[in-house]
């Protein structure tokens, strides 16, 4: 039990992944979280003004189940599972976000600077998680995947796509983190 | 009934989610710094079982629970929206510190500032469909 409670390595979580991965396909579905932003606008009425999204979103009923489920296993882990919100980064990484303004680093799962409800309540604040969801959500659905469809089965597929749009992930992520988040803090 | 199955998949998910601390901003902050191996070994080490479980469908070796063929459908070829979308993308998981799985399993940690970002990332979707004609792919 004491091996639950602690963090989990890498060796353990990326087996993991890789099964539930595999159930999907084995559950005769398959492994891609970003198109339920797509079965959303749909629910929301989207196809009323575009075509695209004018799908029958119980199809992808499974996978609004899927994320159902993660937001549950969310929940059990960080309630049950868990007995410090500590995140061991390396010493390194809190000296840089020390630097660029964000403190505590690693002393929880997620920076105030970022996510409190303080700084949601902020016009910056605010901004800043709009925007990065609206990166996240259109970039995803341009690429056709994120990091569960491109990363994980399309480069597992061997797919040239797949690592054309991973390396485009880390383009981007390598520009936020070392040129940008230094300015906005 | 027949959708539950999901749901506990899903339940694992967010628990490895969660206890691997992928869903942590920080984490997604220090792969991008080189600073860890860990979402390198997590990814790096998906992939490469993945690809076992790939060979096992492809050879037919592994069937669906009801006997049907497992067919992976091939992601769309094109180096702008790929590329593009994949920048796009990139930019916001390193700002967000999540990509849409983490997204949703933050909400079972009682993080009400994540609902900014899925509603965030539906608007992305959304003009992604209404502007989807004009731009390269």
């Amino acid at each position: 039990m004491n091996f639950i409670l602690q963090p989990w390595e890498w060796y353990v979580a990326g087996p993991i992944i890789s099964i539930v991965m595999f159930l999907l396909y084995y559950f005769g579905e398959r492994f891609g979280v970003s198109s339920n932003l797509e079965t959303f606008c749909s629910i929301g009425g989207a196809g009323k003004f575009v075509n695209y999204f004018k799908i029958d979103w119980k199809e992808n009923l499974w996978n609004l189940l899927f994320i159902a489920g993660s937001i549950a296993g969310g929940f059990i882990a960080s309630n049950y599972l868990t007995t410090t919100d500590a995140v061991a980064i390396s010493p390194q990484t809190v000296q840089d976000l020390a630097d660029i303004g964000i403190m505590n680093a690693g002393q929880t799962y997620l920076p105030d600077e970022i996510f409190s409800i303080d700084t949601m309540l902020t016009l910056k604040g605010f901004s800043i998680l709009i925007i990065a969801g609206f990166l996240v959500g259109f970039g995803a659905r341009w690429a056709g995947g994120c990091t569960s469809g491109h990363a994980i089965v399309g480069l597992s597929n061997l797919e040239l796509p797949s690592l054309i749009a991973v390396i485009g992930f880390f383009i981007g992520g390598l520009v936020m983190t070392w040129f940008i988040l230094p300015l906005i803090f | 009934m027949k959708y539950i199955k999901f749901f506990l998949v899903g339940i694992l998910f967010g628990i490895v989610m969660s206890k691997a601390e992928i869903i942590s901003w920080y984490r997604i902050y220090e792969m991008f710094k080189f600073q860890s191996f860990h979402m390198y070994g997590i990814i790096g080490s998906a992939i490469l079982l993945g690809m076992i479980s790939m060979f096992l469908f492809k050879k037919k070796m592994v069937k669906t629970f009801e006997g049907g063929e497992i067919h992976v459908a091939p992601k769309k070829e094109g180096l702008y929206r790929n590329l593009l979308g994949g920048i796009l993308f990139g930019l916001g998981w390193a700002l967000a510190g999540a990509c849409p799985g983490p997204m949703f399993v933050l909400i079972g940690k009682g993080i009400v500032s994540i609902l900014v970002v899925i509603f965030g990332a539906t608007l992305g979707a959304f003009f992604y469909g209404l502007y989807k004609d004009k731009l390269p792919h």
